[in-house]
């Protein structure tokens, strides 16, 4: 079976044949994507089964990454959390730092990224290139997927004085779009059915992460899965699991997490989480590889409830990872979870630890309800936000960006 | 294979078959957004007609759990957003396919805003719990490849097709048509005045108030049981 066909079983042989039948008006063009890390995080992630995919349908497709040193990942952090709204400034020394590393970056890139016909540019971290390409014949396009509907202004206004030469851009959701001089097309992330992250296992496999992790079976398991990431909010579940403690002495925790390269604060805040977990027994702080897909699947599907306590959020794909398995998902009320999180049909829309502790309470006292919601919500990912209707609509605002500003594409 | 064809893609050449469609809907965001209900207004005056299309009918292909409260986002937002419940229902009363135009449309909702900022000075400034997004959407076509040449099997094909089909010849039809027609019953025309009952009771399903899957029970019952009744 080709690509095609196995992704064609999973989401359904017309979605396949949607993708054919846009896809053959991009035959041979080139798309690069370009991010700043391989391995950690969703946007990777995205990329890993998008790219191959592309590919699959005849456009030629490259994953491209910046690198940088330690000072890059610092300001491009920096420019990653005043987008999400902390209130800081960057020293200019680090905002030139993060320019000469682009212009770097460039001198490798240029002559794949100037002969390009689309260029796809993910967050903030590369999004200088454009300026090092003064001869690029393609279309460029700028993929935010953070959460910046309400930005520091001061590097919101910095940021976007790169962003906007792009000839479009990509937000999440259409709250997290800014005024920029060109087209602004919201397209939600998706997760991809046949990935190891997200794949059928077989019970063993979920048998085994009990064994491995020391949990038990035979009691309630919330787990959250994320980056040590302040936004994230992990204390916050861990206060949330101490509510929950008190009427449920035999839940346990899991709060499965990993760094990426871009990420200097991830010891930082996986120290405060340790802290805040002291001596329990029955709260597990995993600190799992970048790679560890099979187990981070294994450990949704072990879970009962899975939480989302995030304070800032682009999208959640853990969210939607969790609901793609039948999990009722407690998540935070911000971003892109709104959009997964339907109060009372996939889970709920929290936003203090007590909240959290409260529904999570409601949710085990009520099996049956638990049961029916995980059932939505695998029904809402299956229709909404698998990686073909992302790649569908890539797909589109490509040959609308070759097309002009028209509002019907018939593709016959 | 054109990009774009501004002929009515089920009135070609060969009258007799018609093509059945697929389409989905890409969100293009305006950059606007109301916090307030003179914000809304503004907004209102100054988007483009398309996004006032996008926010009475692009909810229909949303997914969706439980029946539509306010049947467009504007009524929705003054209820959820700003907690208006009178000037919700007012929107929500909107029927889209009673304008003739877009601007018509535009020029009603303004009217109703307007209205309940002269009863209510609160209103005006009142700052909302979350903001209202205006957005367009830019529709993609696809064929299905499916073609019907009898009027008898229209029905049970349609008890089988997706959403985007219903919205891409039930609704999306009428701003195609120069007759403001849906492309069932543009069909059955073709065939000279032996099928105008049934169309009149097509045009008596009201499309605003279902969701896509229920306009397709209806229409598919509606076409079945016709032909069931008199054979073709």
């Amino acid at each position: 079976m080709s690509l095609l066909d196995h992704y064609a079983e999973a989401a359904g042989e017309d979605v396949i044949d949607h993708l054919r039948q846009l896809a053959n008006l991009l035959r041979d063009r080139t798309v690069v994507h370009v991010n700043s890390t391989r391995v950690g995080g969703g946007v990777a992630e995205i990329l890993t089964m998008l790219v191959p995919l592309t590919t699959a349908l005849g456009i030629q497709a490259r994953w491209e990454i910046v690198s940088g040193d330690s000072e890059f990942f610092e300001c491009t952090k920096a420019i990653h959390n005043t987008l999400q709204g902390k209130r800081s400034l960057i020293p200019n020394r680090l905002l030139r730092i993060y320019e000469e590393t682009n212009a770097a970056n460039a001198e490798q890139l240029r002559p794949l990224l100037e002969e390009a016909d689309f260029v796809i540019i993910h967050d903030p971290q590369p999004a200088p290139l454009i300026h090092f390409c003064p001869k690029r014949k393609g279309k460029w396009i700028w993929r935010c997927h953070i959460d910046a509907s309400r930005p520091h202004r001061p590097i919101w206004n910095y940021l976007r004085s790169h962003v906007a030469a792009y000839d479009a851009s990509i937000f999440s959701l259409a709250a997290f779009a800014k005024p920029l001089p060109h087209p602004q097309y919201i397209v939600p992330p998706s997760i991809d059915p046949l990935a190891d992250k997200n794949c059928q296992l077989d019970d063993s496999e979920v048998d085994a992460v009990y064994r491995e992790f020391e949990l038990d079976p035979g009691r309630p398991l919330l787990l959250q899965v994320s980056r040590f990431d302040r936004f994230k909010d992990p204390v916050g579940v861990i206060r949330a699991y101490q509510l929950i403690k008190k009427f449920l002495p035999g839940v346990q925790l899991v709060l499965a997490g990993g760094t990426a390269t871009d990420d200097p604060e991830g010891d930082a805040v996986l120290q405060e989480v340790r802290e805040a977990a002291a001596e329990d027994v029955d709260i597990h702080v995993l600190l799992l590889p970048p790679n560890a897909h099979r187990t981070i699947n294994a450990l949704q599907r072990a879970a009962s409830i899975v939480l989302q306590k995030s304070l800032r959020e682009g999208f959640g794909l853990t969210v939607t990872e969790a609901l793609w398995k039948g999990k009722p998902v407690i998540g935070g009320d911000v971003g892109g979870i709104r959009l997964q999180v339907v109060d009372y049909h996939t889970g709920f829309l929290v936003s203090t630890p007590e909240g959290a502790a409260l529904r999570t309470r409601y949710l085990l006292a009520q099996p049956e309800k638990l049961k029916a919601m995980g059932e939505k919500g695998r029904q809402l990912v299956r229709e909404n936000f698998l990686i073909t209707r992302q790649l569908r609509e890539h797909l589109t605002l490509m040959l609308i960006s070759m097309d002009g500003a028209r509002d019907r594409l018939e593709l016959f | 294979m054109p990009l774009e064809s501004n002929h009515h893609p089920d009135t070609e050449a060969d009258k007799r078959v018609f093509n059945v469609r697929d389409c989905t809907l890409i969100a293009v965001a305006t950059g606007q957004s109301a916090l307030t209900l003179k914000e809304l207004l503004d907004g209102i005056h100054h988007v483009p007609a398309s996004c006032l299309y996008h926010h009475f009918w692009g909810g229909l292909l949303q997914p969706r759990f439980e029946e539509r409260e306010y049947n467009n986002d504007f009524s929705a937002w003054v209820k959820h957003g700003l907690h208006d419940g009178e000037l919700a229902e007012r929107l929500a009363v909107v029927d889209p396919a009673s304008f003739k135009t877009l601007e018509d449309l535009r020029w009603e909702l303004c009217e109703l805003i307007e209205e309940r900022m002269d009863e209510s000075e609160r209103l005006s400034f009142q700052v909302a719990t979350r903001s209202f997004e205006f957005i367009q959407s830019k529709i993609v076509v696809f064929d299905t490849r499916t073609r019907i040449a009898d009027p008898a099997a229209l029905g049970p094909a349609i008890a089988f097709c997706s959403a985007g089909t219903i919205f891409y010849h039930f609704i999306d039809a009428r701003r195609r048509s120069p007759d403001e027609i849906d492309d069932f019953s543009a069909w059955l025309f073709s065939f000279g005045d032996q099928y105008n009952d049934l169309i009149g009771q097509i045009a008596g399903i009201d499309p605003y108030f279902s969701s896509l899957l229920e306009l397709r029970q209806r229409l598919s019952t509606l076409l079945t049981q016709h032909f069931e009744g008199s054979p073709s």
